[in-house]
């Protein structure tokens, strides 16, 4: 117990009329005063405003107050607002208690008088439980000047030279053998119709020369520990069968390969070897072997063809896996996307039907690299005379992705411009809304129409081969409604192009299990604040940037990897961070050296002194979840800030009446 | 006038409660029986924890965790779970419906869930009744029951 009683201020919000449109403020003031302990009690529209922090301050001057205790919206939003307050007038931010009254009370709860009475009881016992509350005293800790980048599209490239550039030291993995992500893959990009190749393609060679970045392809992060500041990561990096360091990217093994097999890079529509370099401008420039499709593999011992033609001797087929562990300040997740791969496909078409494409296909046709070198052609090498153009497939349905992947109807509008202009075929884009909120992109939109593309506002039903007239044979048949007449459609077409939307990536689900990060229900990961910290996670050193944490175009992309690298060299330049006081700590005259707390600790940081037989918690290691002092049988572990007084008393008080 | 029930709910403060808020952010209506306090892990739910909101007056609890393998703090939720299947047992021993506390895992995009949640266990321990009708924990040794 504290040697002077504690004088508490206990303020609260009306949070405009958020709070106070369902819950009785005033009864909640009134309750709070009958507690004892309670110096001042009052009720104010925004606590966390200016003026409300000044009220607080005040009355810590005026009224001598030690304990805080603020009645608004979840401590995840302002406990640090308030933490700040205590800090200016010289109290330990650790003598402040919220009480959620707005999240998981007004929020949540119908009846006003229901509601102001489970107010009352929450702010009952932040008040009970924060006379038990302890100065408690942030450690320092220097911050490693590294930063570790996971993703190497364009986010990751964006944020790994921002970083670079400003001296710091960055680790780029990627998964596969090359970065340049989905952007490598594109021809054009919307609004401005720049070539993808020739904005980004200089970027992959910057990051492959910079002297402050270690890339690192093939490979994976999977493990991690440590904290803000002092991140230590384990990166796997797998057999690439090639001595990256001797090749010289000359290409002749890949000539003498004999295996051939569908490319990733081209969607499946070109081949590529066993020995292999992704695409032309693939950074760094030199081949991997894929071992699941390599000769030598299959049956041990034979071919060797690389070996053989390989006039440095780079070809190692004895290599393996390595595992190496870097230490870092920060973490920068940039996994990207995925396109949407689901059962929507099947149901227009693709697969079965051999001119049915998706976006990512069509981008491959399109692509001057591609496996037609850029010629949009039906499989059969003749020019479409009519194409399709299909919105939403698989966004903005119940069924697949509940959510719009914001850049398909952008994407689609420019591949309408692309097929005028290449075979000037007739071009029909089936939309449910057409969405195009971004710089010029309304009026990339009105070019589109004006250059005679058929927009027709409706889902399309099917896509079938089954021609009912004459001009129907031989085509596909986009059967439709249109919304806006009601009419029923039929539209036969040489090729379809399904525009889907933006998934999760497998990767991004992997990676956000290795950094503990929450993702929400569709696989993207959940930022700090989804508006005002777009680019944190609830873990603190952790940043995000891309498409990981929701589908987004380039320029959004860039500049949250700009953003990204900019609050890990945020936490560089200051140099130093704080981490959380609260942690454990033994009361050695109450441990009897049972132990039972030793095995539990996930972060091993409770040791054994064998001399003194008394259990010691290392507090730089300890991240204070309090499973030790939950499994103490004698209560000699205490879980800092969260005590048994502390919580007891916090029960009691949600439960007294 | 039917019998309104008192439900501590225990929540970790990365997933469980995280979702929670999303309840609340998403105006997703639940009972408000159901309060909430918040620790960092479910692994710091001591059994005492429990036992002394039954002593004080809850009619049930609630206790929430993240999902298997996505614990904030690596593993803190299966040790929650061995406790709690523990505390069943003596719970029962002590006279108390073992259906009267609950663990469920609630992720920090499970607002729907956790809401769900709330009100298919206040609505569960409705159907049992006060806990006092039954079998009370009587304090025997004052309000306070921690040591030092």
């Amino acid at each position: 117990m504290a040697a002077r009683a504690p004088r508490i201020g206990v303020y609260v919000c009306h949070c405009g009329v958020n709070i106070s449109s369902v819950v009785d403020v005033a009864a909640v003031v009134e309750a709070a005063f009958r507690e004892p302990g309670v110096a001042v009690a009052r009720d104010y529209k925004f606590v966390c405003s200016a003026p409300g922090q000044e009220m607080i301050e005040n009355d810590i001057a005026t009224q001598l107050l030690d304990r805080v205790v603020v009645a608004a919206c979840s401590p995840r939003m302002h406990e640090e607002t308030f933490r700040n307050v205590c800090l200016r007038r010289g109290l330990s931010p650790y003598f402040v208690q919220m009480v959620n009254i707005r999240e998981q009370d007004s929020w949540v709860t119908v009846d006003p008088a229901r509601a102001t009475e489970k107010a009352i009881a929450l702010t009952r016992a932040a008040i009970r439980r924060v006379r038990y509350h302890e100065p408690l005293i942030s450690r320092e800790v220097s911050v490693h000047p590294a930063v570790l980048i996971i993703g190497g599209g364009i986010a990751g490239i964006q944020a790994a030279l921002t970083v670079a550039d400003a001296g710091k030291q960055v680790y780029l993995v990627e998964k596969t053998p090359t970065i340049g992500g989905h952007m490598a893959r594109f021809d054009k990009t919307f609004p401005t119709l720049d070539c993808s190749a020739c904005i980004l393609t200089p970027k992959m060679n910057s990051v492959g020369a910079h002297p402050n970045i270690t890339l690192l392809t093939s490979s994976e992060l999977v493990g991690i520990s440590g904290y803000i500041g002092n991140f230590q990561a384990t990166i796997r990096t797998r057999a690439r069968y090639v001595d990256h360091d001797l090749c010289n990217g000359c290409g002749a093994c890949i000539r003498k390969c004999p295996k051939r097999v569908p490319s990733e890079f081209d969607e499946g529509l070109a081949k590529r070897k066993a020995i292999y370099v992704p695409f032309p401008q693939a950074v760094p420039n030199k081949p991997v072997i894929d071992a699941e499709s390599c000769v030598h593999f299959a049956k041990p011992g034979k071919c060797r063809a690389c070996t053989k033609a390989c006039e440095v001797g780079a070809i190692r087929l004895d290599d393996a896996p390595r595992d190496q562990t870097v230490t870092v300040g920060a973490v920068i997740m940039a996994t990207g996307f995925e396109p949407y791969r689901g059962p929507a496909l099947a149901q227009y078409g693709h697969g079965r039907l051999e001119n049915v494409y998706t976006s990512l296909e069509f981008e491959r046709l399109n692509n001057a690299a591609g496996p037609t070198e850029g010629r949009i052609v039906l499989r059969n090498g003749e020019s479409p005379r009519s194409v399709a153009i299909l919105h939403c497939i698989g966004s903005r349905d119940k069924n697949h992705q509940a959510y719009c992947s914001r850049v398909c109807c952008m994407y689609s509008l420019k591949f309408a411009h692309l097929v005028k202009e290449k075979t000037g075929a007739e071009v029909y884009q089936f939309y449910i809304d057409i969405r195009s909120p971004g710089k010029a992109y309304e009026e990339f939109y009105d070019r589109i129409r004006e250059e005679g593309a058929h927009l027709i506002r409706g889902k399309v039903g099917e896509v079938t081969d089954r021609a009912i007239s004459d001009d129907e044979k031989g085509k596909l048949v986009v059967v439709a409604e249109n919304s806006l007449t009601r009419q029923r459609l039929r539209v036969p077409v040489d090729m379809v192009i399904l525009s889907t939307g933006l998934a999760a990536a497998p990767g991004t689900l992997e990676i956000s299990k290795v950094l503990k990060c929450a993702t929400d229900k569709d696989g993207f990961v959940i930022e700090k604040h989804p508006k005002l910290a777009p680019v944190e996670t609830a873990n603190d050193g952790i940043y995000l940037a891309g498409c990981c944490q929701g589908p987004k175009d380039i320029p959004d992309t860039v500049a949250q990897g700009q953003a990204a690298a900019s609050l890990a060299l945020q936490l560089m330049a200051r140099g130093k961070v704080e981490v959380e006081g609260r942690t454990a700590r033994t009361m050695e005259e109450h441990c009897v050296a049972c132990r039972i707390c030793n095995s539990l600790c996930p972060y091993n940081a409770i040791s054994f002194d064998e001399e003194r037989r008394k259990t010691v918690v290392n507090e730089v290691l300890c991240k204070g979840c309090g499973t030790c002092a939950a499994a103490c049988p004698s209560g000699a572990v205490h879980a800092r800030h969260f005590k048994d007084e502390q919580m007891f008393c916090e029960i009691e008080g949600v439960l007294a009446s | 006038m039917s019998f309104e029930p008192k439900i501590v709910a225990f929540l970790c403060h990365w997933c469980s409660y995280t979702g929670a808020d999303l309840a609340g952010t998403s105006r997703i209506k639940y009972s408000p029986a159901v309060r909430i306090v918040r620790v960092m892990c479910s692994g710091r739910i001591e059994p005492s924890f429990v036992l002394k909101a039954l002593r004080e007056g809850a009619d049930g609890v609630l206790v929430c965790g993240c999902h298997p393998g996505d614990c904030h703090y690596l593993e803190g939720n299966y040790k929650c779970l061995r406790r709690f299947i523990m505390l069943k047992q003596v719970v029962r021993q002590l006279g108390v419906d073992p259906a009267r506390l609950r663990l469920e895992w609630v992720s920090a995009s499970e607002g729907d869930h956790f809401a769900k949640l709330a009100d298919a266990f206040t609505e569960q321990v409705r159907q049992l009744g006060p806990l006092a009708g039954t079998a009370r924990l009587e304090a025997s040794e004052g309000r306070s029951t921690w040591g030092s």
